[in-house]
């Protein structure tokens, strides 16, 4: 669990560095969200490495989804994803209720728009970790109410 | 899994890497982020270790390296002090696993202190409980040399609570 807050804070200074450096005139706001991207893609990848030397080979892409939200998400985030939905064709949906990156965040409406800064990282965490299991995504998130995101 | 803040760490550096030409800047930005974690981390740590309040400079550094280190990344550095004015510290670290993936330093980032978000989150995380510091990176296996050596220099008395005045 300590090394959970130790992550934790990482993360949100990393965001808050980030844009800071951007306020202060070294890059667009834009770039920020790109550049929490790549690095929660490098992560992805990394982990995935390190996590599927045991684990035997997937049957499908949805055993690959069922996989990022249980294993996958309780490694880094200590809980499971709370329902995964899927047209059949490609697009899933996986909803977490209490996204532990958001739950330190007040619950008011006027935090809602600083909310995707902090799901950046992550998006590229599940990018990456798709990759290295073969998989070429794109990976968007929403908040519509704190702490739940999609 | 430390494994996750370890892998983040790196990327992180990394991307600082990209927008950064010079080392020197590299390193201050670490060492201002680590600021930025350090006047959290203290409280997070307080509430887990139930510490009392450390009576000397001497116990503080033995706090840091036997307590805080140990919770957080799972090793004790070695702690000796190092001057007559008994202020002045040193931490060494015979494992660091923040370099874990991390082999050697790239030729042109010779004077990159990879680790220096330690010294920033030691110094906001002291300044938190009124102790100023000055923590450096006194020597780094990184760049050759034999240990990794972390210097605490505290930098005025240690406030007495109990006679505070309002």
């Amino acid at each position: 669990a300590a090394d959970e807050a130790l992550f934790l804070l990482l993360h949100n200074e990393m965001v808050a560095g980030l844009y800071r450096a951007a306020e202060q005139g070294e890059g667009e706001n834009g770039r920020c969200t790109t550049k929490l991207e790549s690095m929660g893609f490098r992560v992805g990848q990394g982990l995935i490495e390190r996590f599927t030397k045991d684990t035997a080979r997937f049957k499908d892409e949805l055993d690959i989804m069922k996989f990022i939200c249980k294993d996958f998400w309780t490694t880094v985030f200590k809980k499971q994803i709370d329902n995964l939905r899927t047209n059949h064709q490609g697009i899933y949906v996986l909803q977490d209720n209490k996204f532990r990156l958001l739950t330190q965040m007040s619950v008011g409406k006027q935090y809602l728009e600083h909310a995707p800064k902090y799901l950046a990282f992550t998006c590229g965490l599940i990018r990456g970790g798709l990759s290295n299991l073969g998989i070429k995504s794109i990976v968007t998130a929403e908040v519509s109410s704190m702490p739940a995101c999609k | 899994s430390r494994e996750l803040f370890v892998l983040t760490y790196g990327a992180l550096v990394a991307q600082l890497c990209k927008d950064y030409e010079k080392d020197e800047d590299v390193n201050t930005c670490l060492d201002r982020m680590g600021y930025g974690i350090g006047v959290r981390l203290i409280d997070d740590f307080l509430a887990r270790s139930a510490v009392k309040k450390c009576r000397s400079y001497s116990e503080t550094a033995d706090m840091i390296a036997q307590v805080a280190f140990k919770m957080y990344l799972g090793i004790t550095p070695s702690v000796s002090c190092s001057s007559a004015t008994g202020n002045e510290f040193s931490l060494i670290l015979d494992k660091n696993p923040l370099v874990d993936f991390v082999e050697e330093l790239p030729a042109e980032r010779a004077s990159l202190c990879y680790c220096n978000l330690l010294c920033g989150v030691i110094r906001g995380a002291l300044e938190m409980v009124h102790l100023a510091a000055e923590v450096t990176f006194l020597q780094d296996r990184l760049k050759g040399d034999a240990v990794t050596e972390i210097g605490i220099t505290f930098l005025r008395k240690a406030e007495d609570r109990k006679h505070k005045r309002n």
